[in-house]
């Protein structure tokens, strides 16, 4: 089975996040990290090439030049080799799901692909679209929020997803899109023998826009802005005054 | 960039001042500027290491003086027990600022492992690079797995800073060297199992000898109550008529000297490597501790005089941290200056990062003479980077030595 990862490259989780001057998107200024739900993509790939259920594991990343270091990342994980969509969009905003999954379309057709793993949303957009609309556009099932994959005898996949009511099994064919959750497994880190072979691990790079495909984005954003700040509250002594105080407000 | 942040989750609770919490946008716990990504991803895995493995443990195992062999055998794994030994034996032969990023970080979370297994690796990197084919292919395939731990042997009793000054001897008796006397404060020594001896071949020759830890003879001190460095031991070695076979002879005859310091040229980046890890994490500690605890109606943080001593110990730290990596590249490039660079480095950043530290602990107040908080204890780790491999008063020596010499 050959699976395809998707990695995409986010702003670092514990950085607060500002609007750009413009107020039209994010200020994207600050350390990246590779998004913390395509990293369980990634070791849920890793392990099943260790259970020798994968026969090879390609990561794919979206964005500028420097998503190859994200890609480098994922190789020094134990990901098999690279590809690289060059482009210069804006990969937070601009390059939305539906152009996204276009071009994972065009990859996994190009490389023969059994499996699609993908985080289930990523923390920048967080969307939480592209792996439906892939399936959706492959024509392939689906099993988003993965906890658990199993190998059922017949080649097929249990997912165990986590759904609002609790626990769902799924079982669906190959080929087909996963979307990982939080609890799918714990993702290990790179070891220096491992950076060190990832070094030798090639990565293709595609140029997007040589590609022809259309990822015009359909969503159009009108404003960013901070969450409006929180007035500062008052201590009351007791019931009777937050009563009052209540009334006073209107609120009750 | 990606691992450690999960790391940083698991060590939240405990010391909340090492995780970014949204509010902090610089941190100086790392600094990864004019890295290129391999270095920053070397960073990384050393982070996450430090983090989950070391961090939450450096406490206990300092209270209880417990030698971590386990986990640093899972170091070991990572490539950390022969950062600059060559890939035939098992090493990652990196280069030695990035030995500086991985010892840096380690440190972060446990001075005295971090600077064991700079010890271990700069013995590995001295039979790599002495020893014959049949030396390397002995020793180096299991110290680079931490199956065995490597431990130096220079001082004696009598003679520290005046190391040739040594009295042991190694009188060569035909087939084997017949080896006397004692070397004193040995990190390592009586859980270690290689041990690089330097002794005397002759009246005005040293050796580098290979002694394996089972020869007969070879007895160890009681291990040494220390003010830090708790995690490992600190040992006297003594040899009585150790038999030392001819073939374990590292280099060449009365090359011995030569061998050792040539070891300590890296083992002092090594060392202030330990220091600057060390200091960053107190700097950061300080940091928020200052920002939170209030006094006189307002965090300590407001205070001028505390924001220019906070300002003062990063701007240390920062030209430590300079001085080290630079070194390091200059042994890299083999530079015939490289011994002062490295001597005026670890001067300098052994003393700055102590300074820094005892003024983070300072900041703290009575809890930072407390061993609930952390500081305390990176205080007693640094202490002795200011004497081991060369006291500060010998650095200076070496310096002005090279800057006065014809
Ligand atoms: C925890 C620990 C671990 C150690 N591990 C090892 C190890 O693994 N292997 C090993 O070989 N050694 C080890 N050492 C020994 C260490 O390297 C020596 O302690 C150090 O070199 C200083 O030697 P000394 O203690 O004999 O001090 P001395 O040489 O007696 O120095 C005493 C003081 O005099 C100063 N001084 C000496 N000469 C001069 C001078 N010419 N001018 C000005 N000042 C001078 C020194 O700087 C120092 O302040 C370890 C030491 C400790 C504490």
């Amino acid at each position: 089975m050959k699976v395809l990862v998707g990695v995409k490259r986010v702003l670092d989780y514990s950085i607060k996040v500002r609007p750009n001057a413009a107020k039209t998107a994010v200020d994207l200024k600050g350390a990246k990290i590779m998004n913390p739900f395509c990293e369980i993509a990634v070791e849920e790939a890793i392990q099943m090439k260790e259970k020798k259920k994968a026969k090879e594991v390609i990561a794919v990343s979206i964005g500028d030049k420097t998503a190859a270091e994200t890609i480098r990342a994922a190789l020094a994980m134990g990901a098999d080799r690279g590809i690289h969509v060059l482009t210069n969009q804006r990969i937070d905003s601009d390059l939305q799901p539906l152009a996204v999954a276009k071009i994972f379309k065009h990859v996994f057709e190009e490389n023969k692909t059994d499996l699609v793993l993908l985080g289930k949303q990523s923390i920048d957009d967080d969307a939480n679209q592209t792996g439906q609309i892939l399936a959706a556009m492959l024509d392939v099932p689906q099993a988003t929020f993965a906890s658990e994959i199993e190998f059922a005898d017949d080649g097929d996949l249990i997912v165990t997803r986590e759904i609002d009511a609790g626990l769902q099994k799924v079982k669906i064919s190959v080929p087909s899109v996963i979307t990982c959750d939080l609890r799918l497994n714990q993702p290990r880190f790179a070891k220096i023998p491992d950076i060190i072979k990832a070094k030798r691990k090639k990565i293709q790079t595609l140029k997007l826009e040589k590609l022809d495909i259309d990822t015009e984005p359909r969503a159009k954003t009108i404003k960013v802005d901070n969450p409006e700040v929180r007035e500062g509250g008052v201590m009351v002594d007791n019931v009777d005054d937050l009563m009052s105080k209540l009334r006073e407000d209107k609120i009750i | 960039m990606f691992a450690s942040r999960r790391a940083l989750k698991l060590v939240a609770k405990k010391y909340p001042s090492v995780t970014t919490n949204g509010k902090r946008s610089i941190s100086l716990l790392v600094n990864s500027n004019g890295l290129n990504e391999e270095q920053r991803m070397i960073q990384e895995a050393a982070m996450s290491f430090s983090e989950t493995l070391l961090m939450p443990n450096a406490a206990e195992w300092d209270e209880k003086k417990h030698f971590p062999k386990d986990v640093i055998k899972e170091a070991a794994d990572y490539g950390f027990a022969g950062i600059y030994v060559k890939e035939d034996v098992g090493g990652v032969n990196l280069g030695r600022k990035e030995a500086s990023l991985i010892f840096e970080a380690l440190s972060t979370g446990c001075v005295g492992t971090s600077a064991y297994i700079s010890i271990h690796n700069m013995c590995a990197w001295m039979i790599d690079v002495y020893g014959n084919e049949d030396q390397r292919q002995k020793y180096l395939p299991s110290m680079t797995t931490f199956d065995l731990f490597g431990s130096y042997c220079l001082t004696e009793p009598n003679s520290g800073s005046d190391a040739i000054a040594m009295k042991s001897t190694a009188e060569d008796k035909g087939d084997y060297f017949l080896l006397n006397g004692e070397k004193a404060f040995i990190s390592g020594a009586g859980d270690s199992d290689v041990f690089l001896v330097m002794a005397k071949t002759g009246e005005k020759e040293i050796s580098c000898l290979i002694v394996d830890g089972d020869t007969e003879g070879l007895k160890f001190g009681k291990n040494e109550t220390k003010m830090g460095w708790n995690v490992q031991p600190t040992r006297a070695v003594i040899f009585e008529d150790c038999k030392i076979p001819k073939e374990n002879l590292l280099g060449s005859r009365g090359q011995g000297f030569k061998i050792a310091m040539s070891g300590l040229d890296g083992g002092r980046v090594n060392i202030a490597s330990c220091s600057l890890g060390g200091a960053a994490f107190c700097l950061d500690t300080a940091t928020e501790y200052i920002k939170t605890r209030k006094q006189f109606g307002k965090p300590l943080a407001n205070f001028q005089y505390l924001q220019f001593k906070l300002a003062q110990m990063a701007t240390d730290l920062e030209a430590s941290r300079l001085m080290v990596r630079n070194a390091a590249d200059m042994i890299d490039q083999n530079n015939e200056e490289k011994t002062m660079y490295c001597a005026m480095a670890k001067y300098f950043a052994t003393e700055k990062c102590m300074d820094l530290v005892d003024y983070a602990l300072q900041m703290h107040g009575g809890y930072g003479y407390l061993r609930e908080y952390p500081i305390e204890r990176y205080y007693r780790d640094l202490r002795v980077h200011r004497i081991l491999e060369g006291t500060s008063e010998v650095m200076q020596l070496i310096t002005s030595r090279n800057l006065l010499k014809d």
